[in-house]
């Protein structure tokens, strides 16, 4: 019959009011986890798709909107570029690795990419089965788009103009599956890789009928870039301005921007969950309080029993601790099925949230749970450590 | 064994009490008469060191208890004194035999099953272990309050008005119970009462006007 034991009773014994306040509490902390595990999946997941691009040069339009198609393959592109436009800056010595990618096919909504070695060289890529495109119309394809697509090595199949959509096919080239990729946990499992000359080809057949000159000068959509040196940072945008029609976009500078954009709401959503964890601390200590009236005598009574002062204020203490652990338990296990659940309900498979995802932040969440705890109970327990035994038991 | 020396209590009206010495030996019966308001309740709570008087000593077995520090106050209560109240006041969100392992707990004992069987036998009240307080009568409540302040063989037993609120009959068998419980745990036993019912039964008697 430790302290413990008997704060864990009293909390039984009302099980209605103690529900509540453990609900109060799981609400809160439910959602700050929701909103934790969420922010640092999507900035981990921004990070690791943005890793070694310094840059992005495309056509004239939002820089946001160029880092969104060409880094997170989840806006559309500003439009094409000239090949021989771009050729006059990517050549340059602060240049390390520049990446030509060529989009605009799509396989039953997964992005169709012309590119060359160097993006594998970027991402790091490595082939789980078969080998990296190396004809026209041989794609490597990500794990995941195996996975869901359930495509193997040695499969043929059309792509479908346009970035989403698949009425307009492309039925006269077939593309041939020659290898798959190993898992990266990125963006790079949810794409189909080729060569560009693919993708030109692909469309060069209309084009033929409509205008015979177009093939002169080939297009690409965007160029990424990866500096050589940080003097490039500030001055390489600036040259790209100069010398040329095009737009650069820095994925560092738009994810902030982003961020800071979508930022406001989720504050305003962690003040809301704050919010709700302060009435719950005040719910559970109008509770003990109330319940302190009712329970002097029991107190008092264990004081004629031998207990101290300091058991009974550890008692009142407890109680509230426990109601405010248990809710903050409650409340993290809640905001992760909350999370695994939304993941489910999401469209775009490679911006998935998921709730198997742990963060040191939980923690915290539960040491402010039992913060709040205490918080609530310290005037109640005060209370009955002040408890004047003789005058409860005289009043009877 | 139980010694009151120029004991005076300060109430807040500033009006003050004081009371006649007394001296209890071992294992006597006695039986504390006044009428309401004559501080009976008051002089019991000195007794059991729950109120600490203004002046004068209370010695239990040698031992001046206020000079003990608080919480070897509360120890020393809970291991020599037995109180039992007018209402049975158990606590409701525990069983019976689990308000009966608090006190053993409470006093720094260690949880014992056999004495607590022992104990809930020799009030007819055994099968009540695992009951709560609201499923009980008020004549098993007041027994299981009993069982609870014999628990850990106290050298003093005390009622405050245990009889007030009975009727004839219960009257009798929850003295005969005191009696016998004191008696077996060789304790003290000391009832504060104005029932006139029972001034017979105890050869020792202790007036307050």
């Amino acid at each position: 019959m430790s302290p413990l034991k008997i704060s864990w009773k009293s909390i039984l014994s009302k099980p209605l009011s103690s529900a509540l306040n453990i609900l109060l509490v799981a609400f809160g902390a439910g959602i700050l986890t929701v909103l934790l595990l969420a922010s640092s999946q999507v900035i981990e997941k921004l990070n690791n798709n943005s890793k070694g691009i310094d840059l992005v040069i495309g056509a004239k339009g939002s820089p946001l909107q160029l880092i969104l198609s060409s880094i997170y393959y989840i806006d559309f592109p500003t439009g094409n570029i000239s090949l021989a436009e771009a050729e006059k800056v990517i050549h340059h010595p602060w240049v390390k690795r520049a990446v030509p990618l060529a989009l605009g096919d799509n396989y039953h909504g997964i992005r169709i990419v012309g590119t060359d070695t160097n993006f594998v060289k970027l991402y790091a890529l490595k082939v789980s089965k078969g080998r990296f495109w190396e004809r026209d119309f041989e794609v490597t394809i990500g794990s995941k788009v195996a996975e869901e697509q359930q495509l193997s090595v040695g499969d043929h199949f059309y792509g479908a103009h346009g970035l989403t959509g698949s009425k307009d096919i492309h039925k006269d080239h077939a593309y041939h599956v020659a290898g798959i990729l190993e898992q990266q946990n990125n963006v790079t499992d949810h794409l189909i890789l080729t060569n560009i000359a693919s993708v030109w080809r692909m469309h060069d057949h209309k084009d033929e009928i409509h205008d015979q000159h177009h093939q002169e000068e080939k297009e690409i959509t965007t160029v990424l870039i990866q500096y050589r040196s940080p003097m490039a940072v500030v001055l390489f945008p600036r040259l790209v301005n100069q010398s040329t029609n095009l737009q650069t976009a820095s994925p560092a500078a738009e994810s902030t921007r982003l961020f800071s954009l979508i930022g406001v709401g989720l504050d305003t959503l962690q003040w809301f969950a704050m919010l709700i964890m302060l009435i719950a601390a005040i719910s559970v200590f109008v509770n003990l309080y109330n319940s302190l009236k009712e329970r002097s005598y029991d107190l008092a009574i264990m004081r004629v029993l031998g207990a101290s002062r300091m058991k009974l204020f550890l008692i009142v203490i407890m109680e509230g601790m426990m109601i405010s652990f248990t809710g903050a338990l409650l409340g993290i296990a809640l905001g992760h099925v909350l999370l695994e659940w939304i993941g489910l309900y999401q469209d775009s498979s490679h911006t998935k949230l998921s709730g198997f995802f742990i963060i040191p932040e939980e923690g915290w969440l539960i040491f402010g749970g039992l913060a709040i705890g205490f918080c609530a109970s310290i005037i109640p327990a005060l209370q009955a450590y002040k408890t004047n035994i003789s005058m409860i038991l005289a009043k009877n | 064994m139980i010694k009151l020396q120029q004991v005076t209590h300060q109430f807040n009206n500033a009006s003050s009490l004081a009371f006649d010495d007394w001296t209890i030996r071992a294992q006597e019966q006695w039986l504390l008469l006044g009428a309401s308001g004559s501080g009976k309740t008051t002089l019991l709570h000195i007794i059991a060191g729950l109120l600490k008087p203004e002046r004068g000593t209370v010695s239990i077995n040698e031992t001046p208890i206020y000079a003990l520090s608080a919480k070897n106050l509360d120890q020393f209560r809970g291991r020599n004194i037995g109180v039992i109240f007018q209402r049975p006041h158990l606590i409701k969100s525990l069983t019976v035999l689990e308000n009966l392992i608090l006190a053993q707990r409470l006093a720094g004992f260690n949880k014992d099953h056999k004495r607590i069987k022992q104990v809930l036998d020799s009030l007819n009240i055994a099968e009540k272990e695992g009951v709560y307080p609201s499923d009980l009568s008020q004549g098993q409540q007041q027994r299981v309050s009993i069982a609870r302040a014999v628990i850990n063989r106290p050298i003093i037993l005390i009622a405050d008005e245990p009889t007030s609120s009975l009727d004839d009959q219960h009257t009798h068998i929850v003295m005969d119970l005191l009696k016998a419980q004191s008696e077996s745990n060789k304790a003290v036993l000391l009832v504060a009462t104005h029932d006139k019912r029972m001034k017979d039964s105890f050869t020792h008697r202790h007036e307050l006007t």
